[in-house]
Protein backbone atom coordinates (compact mmCIF):
# COMPACT_ATOMS: atom_id res chain seq x y z
CA UNK A 1 0.00 0.00 0.00
CA UNK A 2 0.95 3.61 -0.85
CA UNK A 3 1.15 4.86 2.87
CA UNK A 4 1.72 8.01 1.61
CA UNK A 5 -1.45 9.05 -0.11
CA UNK A 6 -3.36 8.16 3.13
CA UNK A 7 -1.36 10.46 5.03
CA UNK A 8 -3.95 13.22 4.58
CA UNK A 9 -7.75 12.53 5.87
CA UNK A 10 -8.71 14.91 3.27
CA UNK A 11 -7.37 12.73 0.18
CA UNK A 12 -8.58 9.29 1.36
CA UNK A 13 -12.01 10.50 1.49
CA UNK A 14 -12.12 12.27 -1.91
CA UNK A 15 -10.39 9.01 -3.05
CA UNK A 16 -13.38 6.81 -0.97
CA UNK A 17 -15.75 8.88 -3.40
CA UNK A 18 -14.04 9.04 -6.28
CA UNK A 19 -13.62 5.34 -6.34
CA UNK A 20 -17.16 4.65 -5.93
CA UNK A 21 -17.92 5.96 -9.21
CA UNK A 22 -14.75 5.28 -11.21
CA UNK A 23 -14.61 1.54 -10.87
CA UNK A 24 -19.00 1.62 -11.02
CA UNK A 25 -18.58 3.50 -14.72
CA UNK A 26 -15.73 1.05 -15.28
CA UNK A 27 -18.07 -2.05 -14.20
CA UNK A 28 -21.44 -1.31 -16.14
CA UNK A 29 -19.46 0.27 -19.02
CA UNK A 30 -18.96 -3.29 -19.66
CA UNK A 31 -22.46 -3.47 -20.76
CA UNK A 32 -22.80 -0.75 -23.54
CA UNK A 33 -23.64 -2.49 -26.45
CA UNK A 34 -24.66 -5.32 -24.77
CA UNK A 35 -28.03 -4.09 -23.12
CA UNK A 36 -31.30 -6.39 -24.29
CA UNK A 37 -32.93 -2.73 -25.72
CA UNK A 38 -31.22 0.40 -27.42
CA UNK A 39 -33.40 2.86 -24.83
CA UNK A 40 -31.02 0.83 -21.75
CA UNK A 41 -28.34 1.11 -23.80
CA UNK A 42 -28.36 4.78 -24.22
CA UNK A 43 -29.72 4.86 -20.38
CA UNK A 44 -26.36 2.93 -18.85
CA UNK A 45 -24.09 4.44 -21.12
CA UNK A 46 -24.93 8.18 -19.92
CA UNK A 47 -25.02 6.70 -16.30
CA UNK A 48 -21.31 6.02 -16.84
CA UNK A 49 -20.37 9.34 -18.26
CA UNK A 50 -22.05 10.97 -15.30
CA UNK A 51 -20.35 8.66 -12.98
CA UNK A 52 -17.36 8.67 -14.38
CA UNK A 53 -17.16 13.00 -14.89
CA UNK A 54 -18.09 13.13 -11.00
CA UNK A 55 -15.01 10.89 -10.50
CA UNK A 56 -12.82 13.12 -12.69
CA UNK A 57 -13.69 15.79 -10.63
CA UNK A 58 -13.04 14.16 -7.44
CA UNK A 59 -9.47 12.78 -8.76
CA UNK A 60 -8.67 15.68 -10.22
CA UNK A 61 -9.17 18.13 -6.48
CA UNK A 62 -7.61 14.91 -4.45
CA UNK A 63 -4.70 14.94 -6.71
CA UNK A 64 -4.03 18.99 -6.09
CA UNK A 65 -4.79 18.49 -2.24
CA UNK A 66 -2.29 15.56 -2.10
CA UNK A 67 0.13 18.05 -3.79
CA UNK A 68 2.33 14.96 -4.97
CA UNK A 69 2.73 15.85 -8.58
CA UNK A 70 0.04 12.93 -9.58
CA UNK A 71 -3.11 14.28 -12.02
CA UNK A 72 -5.85 12.48 -12.25
CA UNK A 73 -5.18 10.16 -15.04
CA UNK A 74 -2.14 8.62 -12.31
CA UNK A 75 -4.58 8.63 -9.88
CA UNK A 76 -7.13 6.43 -11.91
CA UNK A 77 -4.76 4.35 -13.70
CA UNK A 78 -1.31 3.68 -11.66
CA UNK A 79 -3.26 3.02 -8.02
CA UNK A 80 -2.83 -0.93 -7.27
CA UNK A 81 -5.88 -2.39 -5.96
CA UNK A 82 -5.03 -2.06 -2.25
CA UNK A 83 -4.77 1.86 -3.24
CA UNK A 84 -8.71 1.64 -4.01
CA UNK A 85 -10.91 2.87 -1.69
CA UNK A 86 -14.20 2.32 -3.51
CA UNK A 87 -17.20 0.13 -1.46
CA UNK A 88 -17.32 -3.52 -2.53
CA UNK A 89 -20.88 -2.80 -3.75
CA UNK A 90 -19.54 -1.04 -7.40
CA UNK A 91 -17.03 -3.75 -7.77
CA UNK A 92 -19.88 -6.58 -7.88
CA UNK A 93 -20.59 -8.19 -11.11
CA UNK A 94 -23.24 -6.77 -13.20
CA UNK A 95 -25.06 -10.07 -13.78
CA UNK A 96 -28.84 -10.06 -15.28
CA UNK A 97 -30.30 -7.09 -16.00
CA UNK A 98 -32.51 -7.39 -12.17
CA UNK A 99 -29.08 -7.10 -10.50
CA UNK A 100 -27.23 -4.09 -12.53
CA UNK A 101 -30.16 -2.51 -11.69
CA UNK A 102 -30.01 -3.51 -7.88
CA UNK A 103 -26.77 -2.24 -7.81
CA UNK A 104 -27.75 1.26 -9.36
CA UNK A 105 -30.34 1.65 -7.23
CA UNK A 106 -28.65 1.10 -4.42
CA UNK A 107 -25.78 3.20 -5.20
CA UNK A 108 -28.07 6.06 -6.26
CA UNK A 109 -30.31 5.31 -2.82
CA UNK A 110 -26.92 6.23 -0.88
CA UNK A 111 -25.33 8.78 -3.13
CA UNK A 112 -28.28 11.13 -3.25
CA UNK A 113 -28.29 11.90 0.27
CA UNK A 114 -24.47 11.84 0.38
CA UNK A 115 -24.19 14.48 -2.42
CA UNK A 116 -27.00 16.50 -0.78
CA UNK A 117 -25.36 16.85 2.79
CA UNK A 118 -21.99 17.69 1.21
CA UNK A 119 -23.39 20.75 -0.36
CA UNK A 120 -22.97 22.01 3.20
CA UNK A 121 -19.54 20.97 3.68
CA UNK A 122 -16.91 22.90 5.02
CA UNK A 123 -14.82 22.24 1.95
CA UNK A 124 -16.06 24.67 -0.88
CA UNK A 125 -14.53 22.87 -3.67
CA UNK A 126 -16.17 19.40 -2.51
CA UNK A 127 -19.23 21.42 -1.69
CA UNK A 128 -19.05 22.45 -5.66
CA UNK A 129 -18.60 19.17 -6.68
CA UNK A 130 -21.63 17.41 -4.73
CA UNK A 131 -24.11 20.35 -5.68
CA UNK A 132 -23.29 19.21 -9.51
CA UNK A 133 -23.04 15.92 -8.71
CA UNK A 134 -26.98 15.57 -6.62
CA UNK A 135 -28.88 16.79 -9.61
CA UNK A 136 -27.61 13.75 -11.34
CA UNK A 137 -27.81 11.24 -8.59
CA UNK A 138 -31.49 12.72 -8.30
CA UNK A 139 -32.34 11.82 -11.77
CA UNK A 140 -30.61 8.29 -11.52
CA UNK A 141 -32.25 7.50 -8.33
CA UNK A 142 -35.47 8.00 -10.34
CA UNK A 143 -34.67 5.79 -13.33
CA UNK A 144 -33.02 2.31 -11.28
CA UNK A 145 -36.06 3.00 -8.79
CA UNK A 146 -38.69 2.89 -12.07
CA UNK A 147 -37.24 -0.39 -13.09
CA UNK A 148 -36.68 -1.69 -9.54
CA UNK A 149 -40.57 -0.92 -9.03
CA UNK A 150 -41.42 -2.23 -12.91
CA UNK A 151 -39.37 -5.20 -12.12
CA UNK A 152 -40.75 -6.65 -9.05
CA UNK A 153 -44.33 -5.61 -9.62
CA UNK A 154 -43.73 -6.97 -12.69
CA UNK A 155 -44.60 -10.67 -14.25
CA UNK A 156 -43.52 -13.50 -12.21
CA UNK A 157 -40.32 -14.09 -13.74
CA UNK A 158 -39.31 -10.24 -13.33
CA UNK A 159 -40.07 -10.36 -9.72
CA UNK A 160 -37.95 -13.90 -9.37
CA UNK A 161 -34.93 -12.12 -11.03
CA UNK A 162 -35.27 -8.64 -9.46
CA UNK A 163 -35.38 -10.18 -5.82
CA UNK A 164 -32.21 -12.28 -6.91
CA UNK A 165 -30.62 -8.90 -7.99
CA UNK A 166 -31.44 -7.48 -4.84
CA UNK A 167 -30.56 -10.54 -2.84
CA UNK A 168 -27.27 -10.86 -4.53
CA UNK A 169 -25.98 -7.03 -4.08
CA UNK A 170 -27.89 -6.55 -0.28
CA UNK A 171 -24.51 -8.02 1.59
CA UNK A 172 -21.73 -5.53 0.05
CA UNK A 173 -24.51 -2.28 0.66
CA UNK A 174 -23.12 -1.53 4.37
CA UNK A 175 -19.67 -1.12 3.23
CA UNK A 176 -21.14 2.13 1.61
CA UNK A 177 -21.82 3.75 5.43
CA UNK A 178 -18.24 2.44 6.87
CA UNK A 179 -16.43 5.23 8.47
CA UNK A 180 -13.69 5.07 10.76
CA UNK A 181 -11.04 8.15 11.84
CA UNK A 182 -10.64 9.94 8.32
CA UNK A 183 -14.55 10.85 8.47
CA UNK A 184 -14.05 11.82 12.31
CA UNK A 185 -11.02 13.54 11.68
CA UNK A 186 -12.38 15.36 8.78
CA UNK A 187 -15.67 17.05 11.11
CA UNK A 188 -17.35 19.24 8.48
CA UNK A 189 -15.90 18.70 5.66
CA UNK A 190 -17.31 15.17 5.30
CA UNK A 191 -21.15 14.09 5.74
CA UNK A 192 -22.00 12.83 9.11
CA UNK A 193 -23.42 9.21 7.94
CA UNK A 194 -26.06 8.22 10.38
CA UNK A 195 -28.68 10.63 8.80
CA UNK A 196 -27.07 9.13 5.21
CA UNK A 197 -28.25 5.55 6.57
CA UNK A 198 -31.39 6.73 7.64
CA UNK A 199 -32.25 8.42 4.25
CA UNK A 200 -31.05 5.04 2.71
CA UNK A 201 -33.04 2.74 4.84
CA UNK A 202 -35.99 4.87 4.15
CA UNK A 203 -35.71 5.04 0.13
CA UNK A 204 -35.39 1.48 -0.14
CA UNK A 205 -38.34 0.05 2.18
CA UNK A 206 -40.38 2.64 0.09
CA UNK A 207 -39.55 1.85 -3.46
CA UNK A 208 -39.05 -2.37 -2.27
CA UNK A 209 -42.52 -2.01 -0.80
CA UNK A 210 -44.11 -0.56 -3.78
CA UNK A 211 -42.44 -3.42 -6.10
CA UNK A 212 -43.64 -6.18 -3.82
CA UNK A 213 -39.99 -7.37 -2.93
CA UNK A 214 -37.89 -7.41 0.50
CA UNK A 215 -34.27 -7.39 2.09
CA UNK A 216 -32.94 -11.00 2.27
CA UNK A 217 -33.11 -11.96 5.90
CA UNK A 218 -29.47 -12.94 6.29
CA UNK A 219 -27.69 -10.17 8.20
CA UNK A 220 -24.28 -10.86 6.32
CA UNK A 221 -21.98 -7.65 5.18
CA UNK A 222 -19.37 -7.74 3.51
CA UNK A 223 -17.36 -4.99 4.54
CA UNK A 224 -13.63 -3.78 3.66
CA UNK A 225 -13.53 -1.77 0.67
CA UNK A 226 -13.03 1.75 1.96
CA UNK A 227 -9.74 0.46 3.82
CA UNK A 228 -8.63 -1.49 0.46
CA UNK A 229 -9.48 -4.97 1.34
CA UNK A 230 -11.63 -5.78 -2.03
CA UNK A 231 -13.13 -8.45 -2.83
CA UNK A 232 -11.47 -10.58 -5.83
CA UNK A 233 -13.62 -9.13 -8.34
CA UNK A 234 -11.69 -5.62 -8.27
CA UNK A 235 -8.74 -7.53 -9.31
CA UNK A 236 -10.13 -8.11 -12.41
CA UNK A 237 -12.05 -4.82 -13.20
CA UNK A 238 -8.50 -2.72 -12.86
CA UNK A 239 -6.67 -4.53 -15.00
CA UNK A 240 -8.92 -4.60 -17.90
CA UNK A 241 -8.80 -0.13 -17.30
CA UNK A 242 -5.81 0.50 -16.62
CA UNK A 243 -3.97 -1.82 -19.16
CA UNK A 244 -3.65 0.65 -22.13
CA UNK A 245 -2.85 3.25 -19.99
CA UNK A 246 0.48 1.43 -18.39
CA UNK A 247 1.06 -0.51 -21.94
CA UNK A 248 1.84 3.33 -23.47
CA UNK A 249 3.18 5.56 -20.94
CA UNK A 250 2.28 9.12 -21.04
CA UNK A 251 0.25 8.87 -24.53
CA UNK A 252 -2.67 11.05 -25.00
CA UNK A 253 -5.09 11.56 -28.07
CA UNK B 1 -13.38 44.47 -11.53
CA UNK B 2 -15.81 46.22 -13.84
CA UNK B 3 -19.05 46.30 -12.55
CA UNK B 4 -21.52 43.68 -14.00
CA UNK B 5 -24.38 45.19 -15.87
CA UNK B 6 -26.53 42.86 -18.53
CA UNK B 7 -27.19 39.06 -19.34
CA UNK B 8 -29.56 36.60 -18.77
CA UNK B 9 -31.83 37.04 -15.22
CA UNK B 10 -29.70 35.12 -12.59
CA UNK B 11 -26.93 35.03 -14.28
CA UNK B 12 -23.47 37.65 -13.33
CA UNK B 13 -22.05 38.65 -16.93
CA UNK B 14 -19.75 41.33 -15.60
CA UNK B 15 -19.88 42.92 -18.92
CA UNK B 16 -19.63 46.59 -18.42
CA UNK B 17 -20.39 48.79 -20.91
CA UNK B 18 -17.80 51.34 -20.03
CA UNK B 19 -15.73 48.62 -21.23
CA UNK B 20 -15.96 47.74 -25.10
CA UNK B 21 -13.24 45.51 -25.19
CA UNK B 22 -14.94 42.91 -22.64
CA UNK B 23 -18.17 43.65 -24.76
CA UNK B 24 -16.33 42.47 -27.43
CA UNK B 25 -15.17 39.39 -26.31
CA UNK B 26 -18.66 38.49 -24.41
CA UNK B 27 -20.13 38.87 -27.73
CA UNK B 28 -17.33 36.45 -29.14
CA UNK B 29 -16.83 33.73 -26.69
CA UNK B 30 -21.17 33.96 -26.37
CA UNK B 31 -21.13 32.54 -29.80
CA UNK B 32 -19.51 29.26 -29.45
CA UNK B 33 -22.12 26.64 -30.07
CA UNK B 34 -22.17 23.44 -28.28
CA UNK B 35 -20.93 20.76 -30.63
CA UNK B 36 -24.18 18.32 -29.50
CA UNK B 37 -26.90 20.83 -30.09
CA UNK B 38 -25.31 23.00 -32.45
CA UNK B 39 -28.27 25.34 -32.66
CA UNK B 40 -27.53 26.54 -29.37
CA UNK B 41 -24.49 28.52 -28.23
CA UNK B 42 -23.03 28.78 -24.64
CA UNK B 43 -24.49 32.33 -24.02
CA UNK B 44 -28.04 30.19 -24.99
CA UNK B 45 -27.49 27.68 -22.32
CA UNK B 46 -26.15 29.43 -19.48
CA UNK B 47 -22.78 27.65 -19.92
CA UNK B 48 -20.77 31.21 -20.24
CA UNK B 49 -20.83 32.60 -16.76
CA UNK B 50 -19.15 35.74 -17.03
CA UNK B 51 -17.12 37.70 -18.79
CA UNK B 52 -14.99 40.35 -16.45
CA UNK B 53 -11.79 41.95 -15.74
CA UNK B 54 -9.39 40.64 -13.12
CA UNK B 55 -5.81 42.86 -12.38
CA UNK B 56 -6.32 43.76 -16.06
CA UNK B 57 -6.69 40.95 -17.51
CA UNK B 58 -10.01 39.12 -19.37
CA UNK B 59 -11.25 36.56 -17.59
CA UNK B 60 -13.99 34.40 -19.11
CA UNK B 61 -16.02 31.91 -16.76
CA UNK B 62 -17.32 28.75 -18.23
CA UNK B 63 -19.15 26.31 -16.04
CA UNK B 64 -20.14 22.46 -17.16
CA UNK B 65 -23.75 21.34 -17.47
CA UNK B 66 -22.80 17.78 -16.61
CA UNK B 67 -20.32 16.30 -14.43
CA UNK B 68 -19.01 14.10 -17.34
CA UNK B 69 -20.40 16.31 -20.77
CA UNK B 70 -18.08 15.16 -23.22
CA UNK B 71 -18.36 18.75 -25.50
CA UNK B 72 -16.96 20.65 -22.15
CA UNK B 73 -13.19 20.25 -23.63
CA UNK B 74 -14.61 20.95 -27.05
CA UNK B 75 -15.75 24.02 -25.76
CA UNK B 76 -13.30 25.79 -23.58
CA UNK B 77 -11.20 24.87 -26.53
CA UNK B 78 -13.27 27.08 -28.81
CA UNK B 79 -13.90 29.49 -26.19
CA UNK B 80 -10.09 30.00 -25.89
CA UNK B 81 -9.27 30.32 -29.14
CA UNK B 82 -12.41 32.94 -30.00
CA UNK B 83 -10.79 34.92 -26.84
CA UNK B 84 -7.47 34.84 -28.54
CA UNK B 85 -9.13 36.18 -31.80
CA UNK B 86 -10.45 39.21 -30.06
CA UNK B 87 -6.57 40.13 -29.14
CA UNK B 88 -7.91 40.24 -25.88
CA UNK B 89 -5.13 38.74 -23.01
CA UNK B 90 -6.59 36.99 -20.43
CA UNK B 91 -7.65 33.54 -19.98
CA UNK B 92 -10.73 30.61 -19.85
CA UNK B 93 -11.61 29.65 -16.05
CA UNK B 94 -14.20 26.68 -15.57
CA UNK B 95 -15.98 26.62 -11.98
CA UNK B 96 -18.46 24.22 -10.81
CA UNK B 97 -20.23 26.14 -8.79
CA UNK B 98 -23.42 27.57 -8.72
CA UNK B 99 -23.88 24.31 -10.40
CA UNK B 100 -25.72 24.69 -13.60
CA UNK B 101 -29.21 24.12 -14.30
CA UNK B 102 -31.87 24.29 -17.16
CA UNK B 103 -33.19 27.33 -15.89
CA UNK B 104 -30.49 29.27 -17.16
CA UNK B 105 -31.48 28.53 -20.41
CA UNK B 106 -32.00 31.81 -22.33
CA UNK B 107 -35.75 32.52 -23.62
CA UNK B 108 -33.95 32.70 -26.88
CA UNK B 109 -32.39 29.34 -26.25
CA UNK B 110 -35.82 27.72 -25.56
CA UNK B 111 -37.25 28.87 -28.83
CA UNK B 112 -34.46 27.59 -30.95
CA UNK B 113 -34.48 24.40 -29.42
CA UNK B 114 -37.63 23.67 -30.36
CA UNK B 115 -37.62 25.30 -33.56
CA UNK B 116 -34.67 22.39 -33.98
CA UNK B 117 -37.12 19.83 -33.02
CA UNK B 118 -36.02 19.48 -29.30
CA UNK B 119 -38.48 19.89 -26.36
CA UNK B 120 -37.06 22.80 -24.35
CA UNK B 121 -37.09 21.33 -20.40
CA UNK B 122 -40.47 21.75 -17.81
CA UNK B 123 -40.54 22.04 -14.21
CA UNK B 124 -43.83 19.58 -14.55
CA UNK B 125 -43.43 16.77 -16.75
CA UNK B 126 -47.15 16.27 -18.01
CA UNK B 127 -46.67 19.71 -19.61
CA UNK B 128 -44.20 18.30 -21.85
CA UNK B 129 -45.30 19.67 -25.64
CA UNK B 130 -44.32 17.95 -29.00
CA UNK B 131 -42.13 19.84 -30.70
CA UNK B 132 -43.57 19.15 -34.17
CA UNK B 133 -47.28 18.99 -33.53
CA UNK B 134 -47.24 21.05 -30.10
CA UNK B 135 -49.24 17.98 -28.60
CA UNK B 136 -49.16 17.42 -25.01
CA UNK B 137 -49.99 13.80 -25.15
CA UNK B 138 -46.54 13.08 -25.24
CA UNK B 139 -44.76 9.49 -23.33
CA UNK B 140 -41.37 8.95 -22.33
CA UNK B 141 -39.36 6.45 -24.21
CA UNK B 142 -35.86 6.77 -22.26
CA UNK B 143 -34.86 8.82 -19.46
CA UNK B 144 -32.10 9.27 -21.01
CA UNK B 145 -30.90 10.20 -24.83
CA UNK B 146 -28.49 10.76 -27.17
CA UNK B 147 -26.33 13.23 -25.29
CA UNK B 148 -26.24 13.31 -21.52
CA UNK B 149 -28.65 16.45 -21.87
CA UNK B 150 -31.68 14.61 -23.16
CA UNK B 151 -34.02 12.35 -22.55
CA UNK B 152 -36.27 10.39 -25.35
CA UNK B 153 -39.90 11.19 -25.92
CA UNK B 154 -43.10 9.96 -28.62
CA UNK B 155 -45.78 11.97 -29.43
CA UNK B 156 -49.22 10.01 -29.19
CA UNK B 157 -50.48 12.23 -31.40
CA UNK B 158 -48.44 12.54 -34.03
CA UNK B 159 -46.21 9.52 -33.44
CA UNK B 160 -43.43 10.72 -33.57
CA UNK B 161 -40.03 10.40 -31.75
CA UNK B 162 -38.26 13.52 -30.12
CA UNK B 163 -35.71 14.46 -28.05
CA UNK B 164 -36.43 15.92 -24.48
CA UNK B 165 -34.26 18.60 -23.41
CA UNK B 166 -34.40 17.12 -19.75
CA UNK B 167 -34.99 19.67 -16.73
CA UNK B 168 -32.06 19.79 -14.12
CA UNK B 169 -32.86 22.06 -11.34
Amino acid sequence: MNAALFANPLVTYLLRLADDNLVHAQQLGALVSRMPELEEDIAVANLCLDHLGQARNLLTYAAEVDGAGRDEDALAMLRDERDFRNAVLVEQPNGDFGQTIAKQFFLDAYQVPLYEALIGSADEQLAAIADKAAKEARYHLRYSSQWVIRLGDGTAESHRRMQAGIDAIWPFTADLFFTDEVEAELGPIAADPAPLRERFDATVAAVLAEATLALPADPYQRLGGRVGNHTELLGHVLPEMQSLHRAHVGAGW
Amino acid sequence: MSEPVSGHPGIPTGTSVSDPELAAVRAAVGAVVDPEVPVLTIADLGVLRSVERIDGRVVVTITPTYSGCPAMQYIADRVEDALSATGAVGEVRTVLSPAWTTDWLSDEGRRKLTDYGIAAPVTVRSRLACPRCGSKRTKPISEFGSTACKALYRCEECLEPFDYFKELS
